[in-house]
């Protein structure tokens, strides 16, 4: 996998130290160096990408080799620190991998990390294949080393999630390094460092272009074609499918975006009428070359993105860059494929909550206990994000992480008779959840929190976090108890349930509802991916195929089998949450019996 | 060796073993291996597809109209992806629906046997009922491994089943090897009947 790649690539670099915050399509990149040996290097999931950041500028302070991994929305959280480390600079190298996915595919935004790098003025590195990925981390590491700057690495999803052949050699173990040596005048940003490192940094960014122009990753393949193409990561990948039947049209790929390797492009178009700009989510690329074009006032049409040749959105395939080439080139575009307009009408298939989940429980609860009551539900990213989905439509707002329990303030203070909930997920809670609780708790907000605690991080894969007791470094470690922290902040009531016990739950719910301040509801019960039961409900003769199971909940395992309300044992995890509904107590089995 | 193998199904029903143990048999008869997969979001019972492709090969996903074979765990997934094989490219495919939570919401009626007449009809296909032939086994949880093997046994895969059986035997746990090994057997018998 890309991910793989990377991972064994910073391991080959002499990585030092790791950290990151899951995020799709990231994940497996800290997952595989657990996997790998890696004696001597820390490894660590942080609380969030800021703290995985901050972690690793450390070290990179101290002349160790850092990697950080995350998202791209990971990215803005984490930006803070970056901003900042950007002028202050680093001494041992430092990689941020912040991994792109348009789309988007497993994201809320389609945003652009070379924008970042240009942001920062930092370089950005972008394979366009794992088996690139595998080398090219090793190079990012000495081009951080060599213009002491934090360097971004950019794989998309379809990098991260592709798999190919990688030879790697035997571990060598991590870096010598060192030490931080103590300098007042380096490592503390003042507003006087800052100017003076922003004039160096930018003055440096032309003299890394430069480099940058002799770089392995920038290529120019062809001929001496009128017409050019330009691209980048797996665009490149995209368009060598369709142009290797054209091999006299010359193809530039870019594997450094930022900064601009000038030299490089602007002789590669010398001769070169028209060049299209092939890449993914913002026209990084074609704005770069429009400007180079204004700055040597070239002959040169430019296409992609901005003149409507690209699409503006989305992520872009190989049928679609054939399309886009076959354009541009006036080539045939053959796809021999079926034609599928007779198609019968295919069924549609969002995501759901699994069979059993617990989530599922716990959304129910909230509904039922606030029928025929104003309320508002602001929801938050993980699984849970799921509970939007029919018949729970228990999701009103979702917008990153952390912001249900802030966004149930906001609610509150427009409108003063909804009850405000705020839905997280255990691993968000720690992620970003608590400042935000001590933002209700101190400005006196009305509302209820309500922790969806399975103990673990779900929807990336499964990872550990402050609140499990295990780390990735496979010690066993003290858990941050969430209920504690709670009453450490000082919300007024704090309940753990079961949400798997209806009554309970529904209970525990008004009771909160109808205190005057912060109050919070921990519905705890484990990840059925995870614990995996075994038990199996079933429906008895009984059943009056009211369907009300199915109306209310949702599950993927209650089906309609030759007419009849049917539970599939293949899916069903005995949870019960069905029999607690079932108005005439046909539903039995399940883990409580 | 050039081919392009396509598996789709929805999140849950084993694609992604399925899609590993064609790449790693590959790999292992000394090809070039390309291959992609839907992770995250879209696994939780969404619609879900690999793509394998052995041999030279740019972009990880299959192009349109390329594939020489689709895997399909189910009828409606299998449609879905049709754009993308080639015309004398071959589908297999199961009978057995998952029905979205959705169907079961609004009754549409869903229940897979349009899919499969549309199929028949369109291209070169071979049907396979997941129940009937997992029934020896108690469970449609072998069915990744018993359409690898009606994969192998069309003789299209152009991989050896040896190579498939040593790969089942180095992926899936101990106490379920030999099950997964009759699985396979099974539907490479099955899949005999239709040797080109």
């Amino acid at each position: 996998m890309g991910n793989g790649a990377i991972a064994l690539g910073a391991l080959a670099a002499g990585v030092n130290l790791v950290a990151g915050y899951p995020g799709t399509p990231s994940s497996e990149i800290l997952e595989t160096i657990s996997k790998y040996p890696h004696d001597g290097v820390h490894i660590e999931w942080s609380v969030n990408e800021k703290a995985a950041m901050e972690v690793a500028a450390a070290a990179a302070y101290s002349g160790a080799r850092a990697m950080v991994t995350m998202k791209q929305v990971g990215l803005n959280v984490a930006a803070d620190p970056l901003m900042s480390l950007a002028y202050v600079g680093v001494k041992g190298g430092m990689v941020i991998v912040s991994a792109d996915d348009p789309g988007p595919i497993s994201s809320q935004t389609e945003q652009d990390t070379r924008r970042f790098a240009d942001f920062c003025r930092i370089p950005v590195f972008d394979p366009s294949s794992p088996e690139e990925a595998f080398s090219m981390i090793k190079d990012a590491f000495e081009y951080s080393e060599k213009y002491n700057t934090p360097v971004l690495f950019r794989p998309t999803t379809r990098v991260c999630h592709a798999y190919a052949s990688v030879e790697t050699p035997e571990y060598a173990g991590p870096k010598e390094y060192e030490g931080f040596v103590k300098d007042s005048k380096k490592w503390v940003i003042f507003p006087r460092l800052s100017f003076a490192n922003h004039a160096m940094i930018e003055k440096r960014n032309v003299e890394m272009g430069k480099d940058l122009s002799g770089y392995c990753g920038n290529t120019v393949e062809g001929g001496n074609s009128k017409k050019a193409v330009i691209t980048s990561g797996i665009s490149y990948a995209y368009t060598k499918e369709y142009l290797k039947d054209y091999p006299d049209i010359k193809l530039i790929k870019l594997a450094t975006a930022y900064p601009f390797p000038e030299e490089l492009v602007l002789s590669a178009l010398d001769g070169v009428d028209e060049v299209i700009c092939i890449e993914e989510l913002s026209p990084f690329i074609e704005e770069q070359v429009l400007k180079l074009a204004g700055k040597h006032h070239l002959q040169l049409k430019v296409s992609g993105k901005l003149d409507g040749k690209v699409q503006p959105s989305g992520e872009l395939s190989a049928d679609k860059a054939a399309v886009i080439l076959s354009d541009f080139l006036g080539t045939q575009c053959a796809n021999s494929g079926y034609n599928l307009s007779d198609a019968p009408a295919l069924p549609i298939r969002p995501p759901v909550l699994c069979a059993g989940c617990p989530h599922r429980a716990s959304f129910y609860a909230v509904k039922q206990a606030m029928k025929g009551r104003k309320a508002y539900f602001c929801g938050d990213i993980g699984c849970y994000t799921l509970g939007n989905a029919m018949p729970l439509d228990m999701v009103d707002t979702c917008l990153c992480m952390g912001a249900g329990i802030t966004m149930a303030q906001g609610f509150h203070w427009t409108d003063s008779d909804g009850v405000c909930f705020g839905f997280v997920g255990d691993s968000t809670f720690f992620a970003s959840g608590m400042t935000g609780v001590a933002n209700a708790v101190y400005n006196n907000a009305d509302m209820v929190l309500c922790v969806l605690d399975n103990s673990t991080t779900a929807m990336t894969g499964h990872q550990p976090h402050p609140g499990i007791g295990r780390n990735l470094m496979g010690q066993i470690v003290d858990k941050v108890d969430i209920a504690k922290v709670l009453e450490g902040i000082g919300v007024k009531k704090v309940v753990t349930v079961n949400p798997l016990n209806l009554d309970a739950s529904v209970n525990a719910v008004r009771e909160c509802a109808d205190i005057h301040g912060v109050k919070a509801v921990i519905f705890k019960s484990p990840c059925i991916a995870i614990s995996k039961p075994t038990a199996k409900c079933t429906i008895s003769d009984k059943c009056v195929q009211c369907k009300k199971c199915i109306r209310e909940i949702g599950c993927p395992a209650l089906i309609i089998s030759n007419g009849k309300v049917t539970i599939d044992s293949g899916l069903c995890t005995g949870c019960g949450l069905c029999s607690q509904i079932c108005p005439v107590n046909a539903i039995g089995g399940g883990a409580d019996e | 060796m050039n081919k392009n193998i396509l598996i789709c199904g929805v999140g849950g029903q084993g694609t992604v073993l399925a899609s590993k143990i064609i790449a790693a048999s590959a790999m292992d008869e000394g090809s070039a291996v390309h291959s992609a997969e839907t992770i995250g979001m879209a696994q939780r019972g969404g619609s879900v597809t690999s793509h394998v492709r052995i041999g030279e090969a740019y972009s990880p996903l299959i192009p349109g109209g390329t594939a020489d074979m689709i895997l399909a765990f189910e009828p409606a997934e299998a449609v879905r992806n049709l754009s993308y094989l080639k015309k004398d490219g071959i589908v297999i495919v199961n009978s057995v629906p998952v029905k979205p939570v959705t169907e079961s919401l609004m009754n549409t009626g869903y229940d897979g046997t349009e899919m499969v007449a549309y199929l028949k009809n369109k291209c070169s296909c071979v049907v396979i009922d997941a129940k009937k032939i997992c029934e020896p086994f108690g469970s449609s949880r072998y069915f990744n491994i018993a359409i690898l093997g009606v994969a192998a046994g069309t003789g299209r895969l152009g991989i050896s089943k040896e190579t498939i059986l040593a790969e089942i035997e180095k992926r899936v746990p101990q106490k379920f090897i030999e099950t997964n090994k009759a699985a396979f057997y099974a539907g490479y018998e099955e899949g005999k009947k239709y040797e080109a």
